[in-house]
């Protein structure tokens, strides 16, 4: 059973040590800045207060061009705690704050060749929505 | 996407059969359910049992039952049985060219996505009520 609340000051360590753990890359003040005002930024904890997972979004008006939507912008779950559920509760709730703003769509990117986040996100009911990115090798 | 009638089989036979893992339908049954060839159906679910995604029985109470897990199948692994792994086609006359080297990015690029696509959706979100 995990408890989900939004996330304090006081999180973004373990925060920040969990998603340098699974993706190699330390970046502190990017999590720093998911607690700027109109953001949402929810964590989960087991019952013994153990970090097991975080989700971040924002709504954002005509991004690209789109009408206004939820944006979730980073999940991450503890390896040890995955398949019990906690990804979907986080997405659930963020996204139940959306809808409480009003907006009526949630979209993401995802690496296309990252297959297990693809498949978590396929598995809440999201498919490929209107929009292609594209992007150009400047070095 | 253009998928050859042998993987379109494949992905129809898995998928029915993984509706209900408890069920068994014989080869005959499922060809009738889509309307294709019992013969054609029948290789199909020799190369499905092969890869351990169905087991099949002999006899009056033989059929074809799904046994794999449901929640880590991807379309792309039935895909895959049937279809040349991308990047590993025959190459084409022409491809040695800039034009053609330039169209076979742009093929590739297609493959990417389709092939991202097919391995995002597992077996237990297609068959997900909507």
């Amino acid at each position: 059973m995990v408890a989900i609340r939004l996330v304090q000051a006081a999180d973004l360590p373990k925060i920040s040590a969990l998603d340098a753990r699974l993706t190699g890359s330390e970046k502190p003040a990017y999590w720093q800045d998911m607690l700027a005002p109109g953001r949402h930024f929810l964590l989960s904890e087991t019952e013994k207060g153990a970090l097991a997972g975080f989700i971040a979004g924002e709504i954002r008006a005509w991004e690209f061009g789109q009408p206004p939507a939820g944006w979730v912008f980073a999940i991450q779950i503890d390896p040890r705690l995955r398949l019990k559920g906690v990804g979907t509760a986080l997405f659930e709730a963020l996204v139940a704050r959306f809808k409480a703003e009003g907006v009526t769509r949630v979209r993401t990117l995802v690496d296309r060749k990252d297959h297990l986040i693809l498949s978590f996100f396929r598995a809440q009911g999201m498919v490929a929505g209107p929009s292609l990115q594209l992007d150009k090798d400047l070095s | 996407m253009k998928l050859q009638t042998a993987t379109r089989l494949g992905l129809y036979a898995v998928l029915e059969l993984a509706r209900d893992p408890e069920q068994t339908l014989s080869s005959a049954d499922l060809a009738e359910r889509f309307g294709v060839s019992n013969h054609h159906l029948a290789k199909v679910l020799g190369t499905l049992s092969n890869a351990g995604l169905v087991r099949g029985g002999r006899g009056a109470l033989g059929g074809y039952r799904f046994i794999g897990n449901r929640r880590r199948i991807t379309l792309m692994d039935i895909v895959a049985l049937f279809e040349p792994a991308p990047g590993q086609r025959a190459r084409e006359p022409g491809e040695e060219t800039d034009i053609g080297a330039a169209l076979q990015r742009v093929l590739l690029e297609i493959d990417e996505i389709a092939e991202a696509t097919l391995r995002s959706i597992s077996l237990e979100t297609m068959l997900r009520p909507k």
